[in-house]
């Protein structure tokens, strides 16, 4: 969409060592970032969204996970390869990641400066009078009041939003090229969420970053990203650009999920909702895994993995039906 | 939030960050408590010589076994020593024991228990070790170390750390088990901190509360535990006074002369109430959670 890919990622699988088992979190993901782009995450809990992200730091552990295939590419060379220390450079350098609860991201026994600083240090090798200068210029950056004063606080005298400020601007610290911000506004108030989403959208104009959002809040998604990717079970369903997921839904989740989000415009007592749950991981679906849950499942769409297609330029669905049905060839 | 932030006049006069963790210390009414008391069992140590001018190991056989008064204000032992004096040089001991016990068993299980929370792989090894030196009653392994190093100060405080090192490390371990899990460790990994900093930056300072605790303890029983080995023979090695010894010397007359036993265990409540206080406040001051306002 907006330039350059900045972060290309390939048929992406993530396997968690189970009790029986090898069992699979993430499938065949596949997915890029562009430069300066904001690429929207959605999908209920457990759909995988979290766990692709943290692929992309490396970030698994080895005894428990795998990644038994896929290519993870930052700027044309894979993650899944790079050594521990060229992943640590990258790591809070190249890309920086904001975490859901600001209550739990800050070490409570460090003050505000230590924290910041850390990235600092850790990255550009700044003295620590320059690093402390250069976290009272971020903090300002994050629009905290008072930056000077905060730098030597605890994170507990500060509130959910403020901590959460702080924890942007860690990530920020060093000019990351990609921010992924793993439900970054989910445990704030709604109108803290819309100033830290202000803020997120200011900053990426600010320093060019790309951004990875991750949310289930699809009004989040609408308001901030430019491209969406909408997970089901680990596998993608369908991805488009913004406004063409929700104006012209192709995958009967993506339209459940858009009919399940509350509207102010319309008066209704109660939301609609998708029967059913997400299937478990370790439960092996042979065909599509919304299937059971799916309106115009067909015997082939429970039998078969569907295939993506294409409804318009850049607007791919995992769904042959209703790609057939609304006279995209499948 | 922003309580002060109208003052301006609290930006200059805001003390740098070193003197207000001092000044919330003094203002902390126990820790200020504690370490006067242990200030002042060490300076009362120190200046031993100054305090009296008795040899704590003279014997004066016509003055064995007298009961306090104003020439031996605690009584005088079997020997006929004064036991006042003993227990001015014996508290330079003692304390020097219970500190040097508590500050190793504390790095020692600290360390142990950190790289065994962290690293995984060496875990399983590192707590079979631990549970085989638990398995021993504390006292009897110290003796087996104690006895194999022959009696001597440095050989009861290498036992000791070595027999309280098991539970401290277990108390790290579990801590730092738990904080290793917390976002803020995975945050930190994100941002590139390799697995020493984030043992030294996040795990170790946020296992502090518990360990300090414990090593306040730790300090008690040391002391206590020299005066069990004293009385077997592997403790400090008499005439050498330590409050441990001169206990255990003064059990054969618990009855007829009281005295012996009274004093020399006074000092050791005091030392183990003043070290209490002093851990307690430690903590309480040095873990901002528990906002102790200055």
């Amino acid at each position: 969409m907006a330039g350059e890919m900045l972060l290309d990622v390939q048929n992406l699988t993530v396997q968690f060592r189970g009790d029986a088992g090898w069992t699979s979190a993430v499938e065949n993901v596949s997915f890029q970032v562009g430069e300066r782009e904001c690429l929207g995450l959605v999908g209920e809990s457990g759909s995988g969204k979290s766990v692709t992200a943290l692929s992309i730091l490396g970030l698994h552990a080895r005894r428990t996970a795998r990644i038994p295939s896929g290519v993870i590419a930052y700027r044309g060379q894979d993650i899944l390869r790079l050594p521990t220390r060229a992943l640590r450079k990258l790591r809070g350098g190249e890309i920086a990641m904001v975490f859901q609860d600001p209550m739990s991201t800050l070490n409570p026994v460090l003050t505000i400066a230590d924290q910041i600083t850390e990235t600092l240090i850790l990255h550009q090798s700044l003295s620590a009078a320059a690093a402390r200068q250069q976290a009272q210029r971020l903090l300002d950056m994050v629009r905290i009041p008072d930056a000077a004063r905060r730098l030597d606080e605890y994170p507990h005298r500060l509130s959910g939003g403020m901590r959460q400020r702080v924890v942007i601007a860690m990530a920020i610290a060093c000019r990351p090229k990609l921010l992924i911000a793993d439900e970054p506004t989910t445990a704030l108030d709604v109108t803290i969420q819309a100033q830290i989403l202000e803020l997120l959208r200011d900053l990426q104009d600010e320093l060019g970053m790309s951004v990875l959002l991750i949310s289930h809040d699809l009004g989040v998604i609408a308001e901030f990203a430019h491209r969406v990717m909408v997970m089901y079970a680990g596998r993608t369903v369908e991805t488009a650009p913004v406004r063409a997921l929700f104006e012209r839904p192709v995958h009967p989740y993506t339209i459940g999920l858009l009919a399940a989000a509350p509207r102010l415009e319309l008066d209704t007592d109660r939301l609609p909702t998708i029967a059913g749950s997400i299937p478990d991981p370790a439960s092996i679906v042979p065909g599509c895994r919304y299937s059971p849950r799916c309106d115009v499942a067909l015997e082939s769409c429970r039998n078969l993995p569907p295939a993506m297609g294409s409804a318009e330029p850049g607007h791919l669905a995992r769904c042959p039906p209703r790609l057939a049905a609304l006279g995209f060839a499948a | 939030m922003s309580d002060v932030a109208a003052l301006p006049i609290r930006e200059f006069a805001r003390p740098r960050r070193r003197f207000r963790t001092l000044r919330k210390l003094v203002a902390h009414r126990s820790f200020l408590f504690g370490a006067t008391v242990m200030v002042l069992l060490t300076a009362a140590a120190m200046a031993a010589p100054l305090l009296t001018h008795i040899d704590p190991t003279a014997m004066q056989v016509r003055f064995r076994l007298r009961p306090p008064s104003a020439a031996f204000p605690f009584g005088t032992d079997a020997f006929g020593r004064d036991v006042f004096t003993r227990v001015l040089y014996g508290a330079k001991l003692s304390l020097w024991i219970g500190l040097s016990v508590a500050l190793l068993s504390g790095a020692g299980g600290a360390a142990v228990g950190v790289v065994g929370a962290q690293f995984r792989r060496l875990d399983p090894l590192l707590m079979r070790v631990m549970d085989a030196l638990m398995a021993f009653p504390a006292i009897l392994l110290a003796i087996g170390l104690g006895a194999a190093l022959g009696p001597s100060p440095s050989s009861v405080i290498i036992a000791l750390a070595v027999a309280y090192l098991p539970r401290t490390a277990r108390l790290v371990r579990a801590s730092a088990l738990v904080i290793r899990e917390l976002e803020y460790v995975e945050a930190a990994r994100v941002s590139g901190a390799g697995n020493l900093r984030i043992i030294w930056k996040h795990i170790l300072p946020n296992c502090m509360g518990p360990l300090l605790v414990q090593l306040s303890f730790v300090f008690a029983y040391a002391i206590l535990a020299d005066a069990a080995l004293s009385f077997l023979g592997i403790g400090t090695p008499p005439p050498a006074p330590s409050w441990g010894n001169i206990v255990s010397e003064g059990r054969d007359y618990a009855v007829e002369a009281w005295w012996i036993m009274l004093f020399p265990g006074l000092a050791i409540s005091i030392a183990t109430l003043g070290m209490n206080l002093l851990g307690d406040g430690l903590r309480d001051v040095l873990d901002p959670r528990l906002k102790v306002e200055g």
